[in-house]
């Protein structure tokens, strides 16, 4: 429900900003189909959480690395909003200038998507449809294997009732 | 899920817009904000309201799980074959000028049926994973049923 709510005020933002593309995506990708894939993923797991005794010192310490990592990262960053960041200075000026002569295409997005960066997007395709399959193996799987699971569900309604 | 009146009269008005809509985000990306993923997306979220509605097996006969299958691969595969295209009419791959004689209007038949190809991926793989989160459901209750 949050995360709904969160994407339709992103997706409203992008709107704001002139990136329809984008927004479009939030609205249908973010506020749309994961809400419903959450929804249908609780449908599927144990209502009550397995309580964990006892903290995971090595995964806090990889936690604290990449995070520190991270921002130090982060302080190399072009300074937001300078005309000289690459993003301003390279191939994006040669695709708003040339975009409409090279195709005659007025949506600049859909051109460098479709047409300039063609390899990238089918490459996208072929994750999606990886994706797919990945789900399909895993959740095709016959349920009578996962004994463990069923008992532990029968478990947590005598421990509920 | 019980019968709801307003429900299916709303849902009813919706879906052919959705659909529509996502057909002209489809079909008019190269003019307006949109194009394959999100035409996509939208078609897929029609269908799964449909499904809310009238229940997964009336969804699947609109749709059968193996029309599913080969779609999604069908989309991608299109989306080679044009860039395949290119290679065998003169150019280099995902190359659209050498389809037409005009470079524009090669450039804009290439990039419409390559998001077409897309948007079908795209569509039939997020309806893939909602219908097998709601099969897995249906399963799970009939191991759970037969114990």
């Amino acid at each position: 429900m949050l995360f709904a709510i969160y994407s339709l005020t992103i997706a409203a933002l992008f709107a704001v900003l002139d990136a329809g593309d984008v927004a479009l995506t939030e609205a249908a990708v973010g506020a749309g189909i994961s809400t419903i894939l959450i929804l249908a993923v609780l449908a599927l797991v144990p209502r009550h959480e397995k309580r964990a005794f006892g903290h995971n010192i090595p995964a806090l310490i990889v936690v604290l690395i990449t995070g520190a990592a991270l921002v130090y990262a982060s302080f190399d960053l072009p300074i937001f909003g300078d005309p000289n960041n690459p993003v301003h200075t390279q191939v994006g000026q040669y695709y708003t200038q040339n975009t409409y002569g090279d195709m005659g295409v007025p949506n600049m997005v859909a051109a460098v998507l479709a047409s300039y960066r063609s390899i990238d997007t089918m490459g996208e395709a072929v994750v999606i449809l990886t994706a797919g399959i990945g789900v399909f193996a895993l959740l095709s799987a016959p349920v009578r294997r996962r004994r463990e699971s069923a008992t532990d569900r029968t478990s947590d309604k005598d421990s509920a009732t | 899920m019980k019968r709801s009146t307003i429900l299916v009269v709303v849902a009813r008005f919706l879906i052919p817009l959705i659909m529509l809509f996502a057909l002209y985000v489809q079909f008019h990306g190269e003019y307006s904000p949109g194009g394959g993923f999100q035409a996509g997306v939208l078609f897929a979220a029609a269908w799964i309201l449909f499904v809310f509605i009238y229940g997964l097996e009336t969804g699947l006969r609109v749709i059968p799980t193996r029309v599913i299958y080969a779609l999604a691969s069908l989309g991608v595969l299109l989306y080679a074959f044009i860039g395949l295209l290119g290679v065998v009419m003169g150019g280099r791959f995902l190359d659209f000028y050498p389809l037409l004689e005009s470079p524009h209007a090669a450039q804009q038949a290439g990039i419409i049926l390559v998001e077409f190809g897309v948007g079908v991926t795209v569509a039939t793989v997020v309806m893939l994973i909602f219908l097998m989160f709601a099969q897995r459901r249906a399963m799970t209750d009939a191991a759970e049923r037969s114990e």
